[in-house]
């Protein structure tokens, strides 16, 4: 992919908006459509689609395997530690409303963590995959 | 009219040997199907397909034929009769189990009657998300997202300890495997 010169300069005019939009689509997953699992596989694409043009190494470079493997798993620990703190407040596992003061409050703060997790790990398992299937035939 | 779409692909994707094309169809059909959903209403769903669908199983399957080859392997000359039997066995099961459902959109389906009420009515005020679909996936079923993304995650560790192995004897330290080991290759299975 070294030539495709049109490649190259649309996908680098590409990225930006494709992880803001993966951002939006996240954090706006309260009121429209979209959510966690939907910005981590958008996250995702946005880095394979810059693993497919500029290379594999470019772009673990930019995500390292190390960081890759502590982001899948922190991902799911934050979920997990939403459930626990629930818990450790006096109140069911995952259970929001103690979270926050006033009661829709706490919801809202336990579904953007959870959310948040599911974001993260789901991104970082996507990128790992690709990485690992891609990457097969070179090693 | 996007069923038929669906349909004519379908039967293309039957029919082409290059399974490069195919890989192409097979992204073209979660799009369209991503289009169907859209007009059933369910965006969240929607989008859902497209992004999995039309995009990260189309790189993965791309992946995939970059390893191996991407012509199909003509299969025997004569018809396989008893297959054939079971496929239309199957097939003819599966409509005879749509006979009884409800009519699309029946406002007296058990499906709208049982808790689906309560949640479009109280989801908003309970949880103060005004995307119900949100709500219910990370409030009041948090408890099976958080099995979906353990899912996840071991289908992630199931690939990294089956496919980087190559990585893991040129890189030195084997950490070990950190996550469940034995949930690995079950993990991969049940994506």
């Amino acid at each position: 992919m070294q030539r495709h010169f049109v490649l190259r300069v649309t996908t680098k005019l590409l990225m930006p908006f494709i992880l803001l939009f993966a951002l939006y689509v996240q954090f706006h997953g309260d009121f429209g459509p979209g959510g966690g699992f939907q910005a981590g596989v958008i996250f995702g694409a946005g880095f394979i689609l810059y693993a497919l043009v500029y290379g594999i190494e470019s772009a673990r470079r930019v995500a390292p395997a190390g960081a890759l493997r502590v982001l899948i798993s922190a991902g799911l620990l934050l979920y997990i530690g939403v459930g626990y703190a629930g818990l450790a407040l006096g109140a069911s596992f995952l259970d929001y409303n103690v979270l926050s003061a006033p009661a829709p409050k706490g919801q809202h703060l336990g579904i953007f963590l959870v959310e948040l997790g599911v974001g993260v790990t789901v991104a970082a398992t996507m990128v790992t995959v690709f990485f690992n299937f891609a990457g097969r035939g070179r090693d | 009219m996007l069923l038929s779409f669906l349909a004519v692909i379908a039967i293309g994707i039957l029919r082409l040997r290059n399974l490069f094309a195919v890989v192409m169809l097979s992204g073209i059909y979660s799009l369209l199907s991503a289009g169907l959903f859209v007009a059933l209403d369910a965006v969240d769903v929607a989008f859902t397909e497209a992004a999995v669908g039309g995009g990260i199983a189309t790189f993965l399957m791309l992946g995939t034929l970059a390893l191996t080859t991407d012509r199909e392997k003509l299969p025997e000359g004569r018809l396989q009769i008893i297959p054939l039997l079971i496929v239309v066995a199957t097939g003819a099961l599966l409509i005879y189990g749509t006979l009884d459902m409800p009519g699309y959109g029946d406002p007296t389906a058990p499906i709208h009657q049982h808790v689906a009420p309560r949640y479009l009515a109280d989801a908003e005020r309970e949880t103060s998300v005004p995307n119900v679909v949100t709500a219910i996936l990370a409030s009041y079923r948090s408890f099976d997202t958080m099995g979906e993304l353990a899912v996840i995650f071991t289908a992630g560790i199931g690939v990294m300890l089956l496919l980087g192995g190559a990585r893991k004897r040129r890189g030195g330290p084997s950490g070990g495997p950190s996550g469940g080991p034995s949930g690995g290759p079950s993990g991969d299975a049940s994506e």
